[in-house]
């Protein structure tokens, strides 16, 4: 249990998959303007990290890991296991579009007032990179179905966290007098660079 | 001829991907830590931009709309795993300081974006120079930062020392907020602002 | 978009080519350069072992001569850590980090300093001959946290098994410009000539903030600002010398190996 909750407290605050990955930046810059659009891309992402990485981790450990399949096939010289992990990217991003496009439905047909506050930030998930980027880092990091659970859910956390609190820091930055050249994206960019600063500080963190 | 030199070199200051587009930041802040790393991520993002291009060009009265986004997704994503698979067998050392980084190529909006926007609609040739024009504009800003980064950060171009660091035995104290990943904000901030002040029709109206 | 390309008998089919060319496309690239990137694996981790018991620069810098090298001087042996006796297994295929995943292959530390939650059973260490044959350093491969996470690499000892040669990362996400100094060829030239015992048997190996006195045998310099790394360094260190690593190994060959 300890562990669990370790790890779900370093993926939201040292491993913060927008503030130290930089992952999911376009619709992180693009839609901080409003923090109540922010809050609602922020909870479809951690809805479907939570669901997209354990399931992908499911498949990758079932089927593409080095020697998954070897059981299956029969296969016991371990020189001639089967490993199809080269598949890994076009799957992640075929399971991840699929998922997103069952849980528009879903959400379509048993939680209207939901699916009208969240469609419209569906489809944008699909190539959203936080939700690639977190898939890749749960095969990188070898993590084991809980903590696929606890990871997705974590960094999803994480980034909803991190894009609330830059359209906060937006919406007050529209009283602030900026140089010309930098208003919009530029100061964006830079705010964003001090938040990643601040959560720095998270790092080295243990528990 | 003047257009497809258009095409090719708008990409890169009017109509920057990064700059002005806010289209593939994610990766250009993660691996611009050493030029070596930012020159192999160019070098991806261009030929997967520019084949995907020209790929989906050539099947764009074929493709079914109801499919058009897997479709083009596909596409992508097999060319990123051959761009992926042939930089593990000949250079093991990039790729594993890339990792991951390779593979968000797939999610990089400037592919599916330059796709979906001109590939759909033009024919292969022009798709074509436009996706290597949209891949130089993504590494014209990628290799700026990481200059930037490694020159002040590590004394080094290219792993070439050009700042003896005091570490060994030189006189240059590394700027170590440089070296951070983050900072890439910071440059990229600065970039913007300069390319703006040089063409003020760029500016953000609030 | 006219609509006579929108039956749905077309667009499976069409779907169903894609499929097809990219999959063909995809599979090629794998299976031709699988080869290719199993050996680059394998010259990685040699090339690491060379360099972590000085035999780097003899070999130059051709994979070829690498390889070379490795195969002339090297014999990897799979040992199990609790007992410290060499067991019978292959070594080529061993994979340390997957077999700490597996709860039948590894255990859980009592004393888990390094932070690497589970300890694979067994482990490859590698013994570097001379050219008379003798056995002149053993390398073991360590793993332990450092800042950001598990730092991977080896460590060369002298035949005595206390003298260290080398300390090499291989494997590390620590940050740039400070952690990251574990990989600055002048902090390595620190490491040959420590030891890693004191007189009572106890690894004593450490990294010593603000510098290490000239005549301490068991201490290096911390990495400056990257206290929590020096740290990691630290116990991963002792961990991997201590009782749960490899100290029953070391304690069973320390009369001499062959």
């Amino acid at each position: 249990m300890e562990h669990y909750l370790n790890l779900f407290i370093k993926t939201i605050f040292i491993e913060n998959i927008a503030l130290s990955f930089f992952l999911g930046m376009c619709t992180f810059l693009a839609v901080s303007k409003k923090v109540s659009t922010a809050m609602g891309l922020g909870v479809a992402v951690v809805v479907v990290l939570g669901i997209s990485v354990p399931v992908n981790q499911i498949i990758y450990q079932a089927i593409l890991a080095p020697g998954a399949l070897d059981g299956v096939l029969g296969i016991t010289d371990p020189t001639k296991s089967v490993d199809l992990s080269f598949l890994s990217f076009i799957t992640f991003i075929g399971v991840i579009a699929a998922l997103v496009q069952i849980l528009e439905m879903v959400l379509d047909k048993y939680f209207p007032p939901l699916y009208n506050a969240l469609g419209i930030f569906l489809p944008l998930i699909t190539v959203n990179c936080a939700i690639f980027g977190s898939v890749s880092f749960m095969v990188a990091k070898n993590l084991n179905l809980g903590e696929s659970v606890v990871y997705g859910i974590g960094s999803g956390i994480g980034w909803a966290l991190a894009i609330v609190l830059l359209a906060g820091i937006r919406e007050k930055m529209k009283y602030s007098d900026v140089p010309a050249g930098l208003r919009g994206l530029g100061i964006t960019f830079i705010t964003t660079g001090l938040m990643a600063f601040g959560f720095l500080s998270f790092g080295g963190i243990a528990l | 001829m003047s257009d497809a030199k258009k095409v090719l070199t708008a990409p890169v200051f009017d109509n920057n991907p990064i700059a002005l587009q806010v289209l593939g930041i994610c990766s250009a802040l993660a691996v611009t830590s050493s030029m070596a790393n930012a020159l192999v991520m160019t070098i991806a993002v261009v030929l997967v931009t520019a084949f995907s291009n020209l790929f989906i060009s050539i099947i764009r009265n074929h493709i079914p709309s109801s499919v058009r986004i897997i479709v083009q997704m596909a596409i992508i994503a097999s060319l990123v795993i051959v761009v992926d698979q042939v930089l593990k067998a000949f250079s093991y050392q990039l790729s594993k300081e890339l990792s991951v980084f390779v593979g968000l190529i797939i999610t990089n909006c400037i592919v599916m974006g330059r796709a979906e926007a001109f590939a759909m609609k033009e024919k292969p040739g022009v798709s074509f120079l436009d996706g290597i024009g949209n891949g130089l504009g993504y590494g014209f800003i990628l290799m700026a930062v990481a200059f930037i980064r490694e020159l002040l950060g590590f004394g080094t171009v290219f792993g070439v020392e050009i700042l003896t660091l005091v570490q060994n035995g030189g006189w240059y104290q590394a700027n170590g907020l440089l070296v951070l990943p983050f900072s890439s904000f910071f440059i990229i901030g600065g970039i913007i602002w300069a390319i703006r002040q040089w063409k003020p029709e760029q500016v953000e109206k609030d | 978009m006219s609509s006579n390309k929108e039956t749905f008998g077309k667009t499976v089919g069409f779907v169903f080519a894609v499929c097809i060319v990219c999959a063909a496309l995809v599979s090629f690239s794998a299976v031709q350069l699988k080869p290719l990137q199993t050996a680059n694996k394998l010259l990685d981790k040699q090339t690491k072992i060379l360099e972590a018991s000085n035999l780097l620069e003899k070999a130059g810098t051709k994979s070829k001569d690498i390889v070379a090298t490795y195969n002339k001087y090297v014999e990897a042996k799979m040992i199990d850590l609790d007992s410290g006796d060499y067991i019978e297994g292959d070594t080529k295929l061993f994979d340390e980090r997957r077999n700490a995943r597996d709860a039948s292959l590894s255990s859980k530390p009592e004393n888990d300093i390094a932070g690497i939650n589970r300890r694979s059973n067994n482990a490859v260490v590698y013994l570097v001959r001379d050219d008379a044959g003798k056995v002149d350093t053993v390398v073991f491969p360590i793993v332990g946290s450092g800042l950001w996470d598990l730092m991977y690499g080896y460590v060369g000892l002298e035949a005595d098994l206390n003298t260290v040669k080398s300390v090499i990362y291989s494997d590390h996400k620590e940050t740039p410009g400070l952690g990251a100094e574990v990989m600055n060829p002048k902090w390595k030239a620190l490491w040959p000539g420590k030891e890693i015992y004191d007189d009572a048997g106890e690894p004593a190996i450490e990294l010593v903030k603000g510098g290490a006195k000239a005549d301490n045998e068991h201490g290096v310099d911390a990495l400056s600002g990257a206290t929590l790394t020096s740290n990691g360094v630290t116990n991963t260190l002792q961990f991997w010398f201590g009782e749960e690593g490899y100290k029953p190994f070391i304690a069973k060959n320390s009369g001499g190996l062959n």
